[in-house]
């Protein structure tokens, strides 16, 4: 039978034993957690990215309800637990619950110490520690205007980076001279504040809070000196403290914490204690890296499998925080018998200092430039002696042995347990096994073998050195142009972390990959703007801050700074009245030029811009819209006058043209799409040099794509036949759609179909019917958003301020 | 220039300006773009790229540079000098924050050089 397991808590680290029990040891026990918490078991690192707005809640659930009832788990959730009876084998909960056990895990983690200053009740005071914390933090932002943080650690420091996201004025108070002074010596701590500072957040250090102010709701904060200051929200992050009073009550033995042994017993050999309320080896963790180490070796332990022990760890932690590299690892706390190396570059804003007890390495704080940092935590944690090392020792492993080490012997020179893959957790041991095992030659290889590399991508350059280093001659590097020098990641790179790590936002693009400059620049900005758009049509809103000003201003610039505006004609048809408009638009506004463009348009050309809205004004109301002439998107779809009119037209190219410009207007893609339609094979309307051209037969439709007749000219080649309108619109929704999404950042069609291939375009628009209603289905859904005409939003008001001067200063004025 | 002879004139308040972007002051001397980067510095330089005289009020902030929407100079907004390989510097205007509000100077120096 099946023995009884309870476990009271259901954090991290209870959840990563449960995981290694039911891989396992299926149905060996029975399985009762009690949570404090009512929900399910999610990534408490990643709070942090929730209160910025990078990630929602659902992206951060470890396991849902279904992987519960999965494996028959009873999950009781918003049931702490009151006592465990040691004698009868039970825990009673707080709902009255009494569950028998036969072996019991404690992980009841630990709790924030808030400062029992004056005020520290008050409604609006909360710490950082769970998504109730999170969800209060969210509430002050969206009403409040100033936020206060108390304590300028890692966790306060992430709390104040995020409130500051949410578009609050954040103020950091810090007891101590300078900000995480555990682990920075004072003139890092100060490099650091200059960055946090840089940022808009303010920082106070030397800042003894002496009460937090206000009758219901917190009001601001007082200091010791009398200063005081505003606040809508008070975070205390000071520390946290392991819950270990529901084990000391049952005679369990405690310390600071719950005493565990190397197998994660406690005092009672049938109850283990894991995570943050554990303490062993004299030490308290509150990092995620030895709470998993913990957690396998307690599910080692319940399964009777005597080889697994818990030796202690050193830990590493990174603080996340955009365009700030910190990165510490060991122990780095002043001792006796200690010795520092410290480089400092304060031009480059690097700072780097290790800690040497004896003849080894014990601990390591980089700032700057955290390049080297597996490295350095390496040699921690192999504990051997540095010996000659040491004279370079802080210029990192590059310049060990006197050469430049190459990428593939850095990677060499790791060990085996050293983490290669932060999201996923693969070490190198486990990726040179696979690439030996399954016989892997590729990136994609592994990525699909072990997921190294397969979320972020920040490892990718590892992994592949990886390749390298154990295939040597026979691997082929593939190589990547990066977006632009704010990164190393090219554009697929980008595209797939937005895509499986969720990202919905700029900022959390460049936070997740580790982007090199704190906003961006001109290159990388549009392209990640379009791809998080591609990519989450109904969720993300659109960047116009990071859009080139012709689609920002729906008009294109001229070398004078004036504009150019082209309505849509659709299919090149216009009529009398539209004409009209267009001539007392002309009139109106001074208009110096009209002419009729190469797509069988007309352009309005030397518009000033403070005339862009009348002139739109006037334009709409003939029921005219934006020709989208400045789009990365659908321009122009031109036609030829067809069977209507023409003695050798074989279709209606004309209304087939006017058809496919209705449906596809909108969208954004890669780069300008043009489209044209001829009626016969003579080709009036030169379909065979467009983007994407129809070229009706008797027959039917001949679908072309991929031509060029610019800077390159390229004729078009033929994608598919087809017999009737309707299949001829689908197919095109379709490559339009597949392209969207496949097409990198101001790549046109015809570079695209040279990059992935003729072939592979063919076996997924045209052979495959299913993949071809997805593709359709998924550009439809995109035109419910995208198909709003940009003139008639502006015409309405919105962001009226691009068309008026902030101020105008009268000469007399400036002649003062 | 120190600040006694500058005459500092209000021209509208912070939050006006987008966040990594820009708004025109008109004056005697031509266009002014008032540039708020993504840190809220606020930053102020003639509306005209040194390269072929693109209103830089239009280019894409980043950090503290501007990308010009005519062929893509990027200026630096602290010195108003072409970065890169190219070579060319726009006038820079004294701005200054009081409060909210942006305050910039036209000393009379500006003023002549514009003529």
């Amino acid at each position: 039978m099946a023995q009884k397991l309870v476990i009271i808590g259901n954090g991290m680290a209870p959840g990563r034993a449960l995981e290694t029990l039911v891989a396992r040891a299926p149905g060996q026990f029975d399985i009762t957690i009690f949570n404090a918490e009512p929900r399910v078991n999610y990534d408490r690192i990643m709070l942090s990215p929730v209160l910025s707005g990078e990630k929602s809640f659902e992206d951060i659930v470890i396991h849902d309800d279904a992987w519960y009832r999965r494996h028959g788990i009873t999950l009781l959730k918003g049931c702490p637990v009151t006592a465990i009876d040691r004698a009868a084998k039970t825990v009673t909960g707080a709902d009255g619950t009494i569950a028998p056990y036969d072996k019991l895990i404690v992980a009841t983690g630990s709790s924030p110490i808030i400062i029992p200053i004056p005020g520290h009740t008050l409604a609006g005071v909360v710490a950082y520690r769970d998504l109730d914390d999170v969800d209060a933090m969210l509430k002050a932002a969206a009403i409040g205007r100033h936020a206060v943080v108390i304590g300028g650690g890692l966790l306060g420091l992430e709390a104040a980076a995020g409130l500051k996201l949410r578009g609050m004025q954040v103020t950091v108070l810090h007891l101590m001279p300078t900000l995480m002074e555990r682990q920075l010596d004072p003139a890092a701590g100060h490099l650091l504040e200059q960055a946090m500072q840089k940022r808009g957040i303010d920082v106070i250090c030397r800042a003894n809070t002496h009460a937090i102010l206000g009758d219901t709701h917190v009001t601001g904060v007082r200091l010791d000196d009398g200063r005081e200051i505003l606040a809508d929200i008070v975070v205390m992050a000071v520390g946290i403290r392991p819950n270990a009073g529901l084990a000391k009550a049952s005679g369990i033995e405690v310390n600071r914490g719950i005493l565990v042994d190397d197998r994660m017993h406690t005092s009672d050999p049938d109850i283990l204690a894991l995570g943050e309320c554990a303490e062993h080896g004299g030490t308290c963790y509150g990092l995620v890296a030895p709470l998993y180490e913990m957690a396998k070796v307690a599910a080692a332990t319940l399964i009777g499998d005597a080889s697994a022990a818990y030796r202690g760890s050193v830990t590493a932690t990174k603080l996340k925080v955009t365009g700030i590299d910190l990165f510490s690892a060991g122990d780095f706390a002043d001792r006796k018998g200690r010795e520092e190396i410290v480089l400092r570059d304060p031009a480059r804003g690097v700072y780097k200092r290790l800690v040497i007890e004896g003849e080894r390495l014990v601990g390591a704080v980089l700032y700057g430039d955290t390049g080297d940092g597996a490295w350095f935590f390496d040699l921690i944690k192999g504990d051997k002696p540095i010996g000659s090392l040491r004279d370079m020792l802080i210029f990192g492993p590059a310049f060990q042995g006197g050469a430049v080490l190459p990428p593939t012997a850095a990677v060499a020179a790791l060990s085996d347990d050293t983490e290669i893959c932060g999201c996923n957790g693969v070490c190198k041991g486990d990726i040179l096994a696979a690439i030996a095992d399954k016989g892997l030659t590729t990136l994609a290889g592994v990525r699909a073998h072990t997921k190294a590399s397969a979320s972020c991508g920040t490892c990718t350059g590892k992994v592949e050195a990886l390749l390298a280093h154990a295939l040597g001659g026979a691997y082929e590097k593939r190589t990547v142009e990066p977006v632009c020098l704010c990164t190393d990641l090219g554009h697929d790179d980008v595209r797939r972390a937005i895509r499986e790590g969720k990202l919905k936002s700029t900022h959390a693009v460049m936070q997740a990959l580790s982007w090199k400059s704190s906003c961006g620049c001109a290159k990388c900005r549009p392209a990640i703007n379009y791809y998080l758009l591609c990519q989450w049509p109904d969720e993300y809103r659109d960047d116009s801050r990071s859009r080139f000003v012709n689609e920002r201003l729906h008009a294109n610039i001229q070398k004078d700074g004036t504009y150019s505006v082209v309505p849509r004609l659709w299919g090149g048809v216009t009529s009398p009245k539209e004409l009209r408009a267009i001539a007392d638009v002309a009139d109106k506004f001074n208009i110096p030029t009209v002419k009729v463009t190469g797509g069988q348009r007309i352009d309005l050309l030397g518009v000033r811009k403070e005339d862009l809205p009348g002139v739109w004004a006037d334009l709409n109301a003939a029921g005219m819209v934006s020709g989208h002439a400045y789009a990365k998107g659908l321009r122009t779809v031109k036609t030829c006058v067809g069977s209507e009119w023409c003695r050798f037209g074989t279709q209606d190219s004309t209304g087939l043209g006017i058809k496919l410009e209705r449906y596809l207007w909108g969208s954004w893609s890669p780069a300008k799409v043009k489209l044209a339609v001829s009626g016969c094979p003579r080709n009036c309307a030169e379909a065979t040099c467009k983007d994407i051209g129809v070229v009706c037969v008797e027959s039917g439709f001949e679908i072309h794509y991929a031509g060029a007749a610019g800077l390159h000219i390229q004729g078009t080649i033929v994608l598919a036949k087809v017999a009737t309108e309707d299949e001829c619109v689908e197919v095109i929704a379709a490559l339009l759609q597949l392209y969207r999404e496949d097409g990198r950042y101001l790549e046109r069609i015809y570079k695209w179909m040279a990059r992935v291939g003729h072939e592979g375009v063919v076996a997924k628009v045209v052979d495959d019917v299913e993949g071809r209603k997805a593709l359709v289905q998924r550009f439809e859904f995109s035109q419910v958003f995208a198909q709003v005409d940009p003139w008639a939003e502006r015409v309405a008001g919105l962001d009226a301020h691009e068309f008026a001067p902030l101020a105008v200063i009268p000469f007399s004025e400036a002649a003062e | 220039m120190t600040t006694h002879d500058v005459d500092w004139i209000d021209v509208g308040r912070i939050v006006d300006i987008p966040l990594r972007g820009s708004r025109v002051v008109a004056s005697p001397i031509g266009d002014i773009a008032v540039f708020r980067a993504a840190d809220d510095a606020v930053f102020a330089l003639r509306d005209r790229c040194p390269h072929k005289g693109g209103p830089l009020s239009q280019g894409i902030v980043h950090e503290h540079s501007v990308t010009c929407p005519l062929h893509n100079w990027v200026i630096s907004l602290a010195s108003g000098e072409a970065t890169g390989a190219d070579r060319g510097c726009t006038p820079k205007i004294p701005v200054r924050l009081d409060g909210d509000r942006v305050m910039i100077a036209l000393p009379e120096t500006m003023a002549e050089a514009a003529e």
